[in-house]
């Protein structure tokens, strides 16, 4: 089926089930990511986006098949041990280290590289100084004392030190002005750009589906709509439901 | 008390409390890093100074035994995960470390003629020894449950501690003893004297602190634990495994327990349990600081060597008891002045 314009896949969920206890929290969600691309999940508040992406980075247990680069990733397949085969995820809550500067913030991004031997991390630094100038002026900043848009670049900021090959975006555009939001998703479509595949999770439909190449809608756990971005946007379910005027989530 | 006797006492006290700050440091870390209240810690202590005292009378120190039996029990958990896990490739490493390296010693140890041995090879034999205890028993002890209360792992903590007391009678015996001074004599100061083992552990605990200041502020690895204490997940989606943390502060704080009392073990008499106490003072000052800040806790940590030195000499009978009851005007201001946090896990 794969023909020669299409990019080789990078990540595939089948059948993907999670559960908090009895409570079913996604039922049978299978997508795709290709090397490169950005797919987006979007959907309301309480659909399941942000149990998705914490199964995919280990960090809830799943039922199903979750093959990423070729290789099968089962539940005993811990945290630290994905980050070293290039899933990096920015969570909702940032998790940043609120005592320590940007700077250490950042260093720490590059940890699991420097332990295997890869010590480069001054130049990946200036790269993503480069990308995101303001932190470079907050430098030596305490991570606690950033604005909420601050927070937010050194958080992918963060994220990229490890040289991700996929990177999973849970709403970076929560709580941002609208200003910063368009910024924050600017640099998400420069990352593809520079090669790195993006997993984006959004309550904000129409940004995420401007910027994405293919999406997913999720409704209580289900994938109720996929598509192609462009296809995505004048669908008339996902007009009503996320775009149009009444349906602002 | 005349000039000389508070200069005598003061002394006293500082030496003493520099080996608590030395313990309070290694408490605030591991409870910070692993949630984990380190009630053995002052086993480690005891450990320390035994085992030298071992290796100087020209034994095998018993303590080897507990390495290589705990080396096993780590090498077939881990090995078997790693089985399970399909693996194979963290093998080499599992043995290398719990098997390999304890199999080593025993040969060196086996073979040396240890009573002759220069001093400084004695100790870095004892900590070649005791160190390794840390990481084995977190493995064993604390990392199964790493998730649970708080006050589940105190309770890990106080049965790890009573197996390592017991132990330690099994291994040393019920006599203590003294190992000689680093360097013997004394300094005449002319208001004073100062024994040249004083000056080793003043020295000691001096450079032992900065080297951790050092640690925590440059390393990137001490930037880790740093981290892994403000925000576990945090830190594991860096790939900062918790486990890691775990480890590397259980065998920062045996390094830290096992050193101190090599270095008192020159002016005090150690048995094999006589850590537990000195540990317990090290907790004073860890709780002055809020089992989060290491130079407050490091400061409570001084302020309870001088309070026991001074109450030694005004009411020796009550020293004991006068150390700790300095911990209840010290828990009424911290319920007084903390705001609780919701947030915090
Ligand atoms: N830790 C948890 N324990 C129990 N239920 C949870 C937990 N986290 C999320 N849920 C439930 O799972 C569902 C999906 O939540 P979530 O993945 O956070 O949704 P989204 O990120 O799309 O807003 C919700 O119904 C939520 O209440
Ligand atoms: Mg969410």
């Amino acid at each position: 089926m794969s023909t020669v314009s299409e990019k080789p896949i990078l990540l595939e969920a089948t059948d993907l089930c999670v559960s908090y206890g009895k409570v079913e929290a996604l039922h049978k969600v299978s997508l795709r990511i290709r090397e490169g691309e950005i797919v987006t999940v979007i959907g309301p508040n309480g659909a399941g986006k942000t149990t998705l992406l914490s199964c995919l980075m280990g960090l809830l247990p799943g039922q199903g098949e979750v093959v990423y680069i070729g290789r099968s990733l089962g539940n005993d397949d811990e945290v630290e041990e994905r980050v070293g085969l290039g899933l990096t995820l920015v969570p909702e809550k940032r998790e940043l280290f609120a005592d320590m500067s940007v700077e250490d913030n950042l260093l720490l991004g590059a940890f699991d590289r420097y332990r295997r031997g890869q010590r480069d991390y001054k130049v990946t630094m200036d790269e993503v100084y480069a990308i995101f100038p303001r932190l470079k002026e907050r430098a030596g900043q305490m991570a606690g004392t950033l604005s909420g848009g601050e927070r937010q670049m050194l958080a992918m900021g963060r994220a990229l030190m490890a040289k991700p090959r996929l990177l999973m975006l849970d709403e970076p555009s929560l709580g941002l002005a609208p200003l910063i939001i368009r910024e924050i998703f600017k640099t998400v479509a420069r990352l593809r750009d520079m090669g790195v595949s993006v997993l984006l999770v959004e309550q904000n439909a129409r940004a995420a589906l401007q910027v994405a190449d293919y999406g997913y809608v999720l409704e209580t756990g289900e994938v109720s709509l996929e598509g192609p971005s462009s296809e995505l946007i004048n669908d008339p379910r996902v007009i009503e439901a996320y775009l149009g005027l009444g349906g602002k989530h | 008390m005349d000039f000389q006797i508070a200069l005598f006492l003061g002394q006293d006290g500082l030496t003493n409390g520099a080996i608590y700050a030395l313990l309070a440091l290694a408490l605030v870390l591991v409870f910070a890093v692993t949630r984990v209240i380190f009630i053995p810690q002052g086993e480690f202590v005891a450990y320390g100074a035994l085992t030298l005292a071992s290796l100087q009378a020209g034994n095998v120190p018993a303590t080897l035994w507990l390495v290589l039996a705990l080396g096993v029990a780590v090498a077939l958990l881990d090995g078997v995960q790693a089985m399970r896990h399909g693996s194979t490739r963290r093998l080499p490493r599992i043995i290398l470390v719990n098997l390999a390296v304890p199999a080593l010693l025993w040969l060196v140890l086996g073979s040396a003629d240890l009573a002759t041995l220069p001093l400084l090879v004695q100790i870095l034999l004892a900590l070649a020894i005791v160190v390794p205890l840390g990481p084995m028993i977190y493995r064993l002890a604390y990392q199964p449950i790493a998730e649970a209360s708080v006050l589940m792992l105190l309770i890990v903590s106080v049965a790890v501690h009573v197996v390592l007391i017991g132990l330690g009678l099994l291994f040393f015996g019920a006599e203590g003893t003294r190992t000689p001074a680093f360097t013997d004599g004394m300094l005449d100061l002319g208001v004073t004297t100062l024994q040249y083992q004083t000056l080793w552990i003043l020295a000691s605990s001096a450079v032992l602190i900065v080297a951790l200041y050092v640690f925590f502020g440059r390393s990137i690895y001490g930037k880790a634990l740093r981290a892994t204490a403000l925000n576990r997940t945090g830190a594991r989606l860096m790939g900062i495994s918790t486990t890691m943390a775990g480890k590397l502060s259980f065998t920062l704080a045996a390094l830290i327990g096992a050193f101190s009392g090599i270095l008192i073990s020159p002016i005090t008499t150690l048995y094999y349990d006589s850590g537990f106490l000195i540990g317990l003072k090290g907790f004073v000052g860890a709780i002055i600081g809020g089992l989060a800040s290491y130079p407050v806790a490091a400061a409570g940590a001084i302020l309870v060597g001088f309070l026991e030195a001074y109450s030694s000499f005004y009411a020796s009978a009550y020293k004991e008891v006068i150390v700790f009851t300095l911990i209840i005007p010290v828990l009424l201001w911290r319920s007084l002045t903390s705001h609780h946090s919701e947030e915090e896990e």
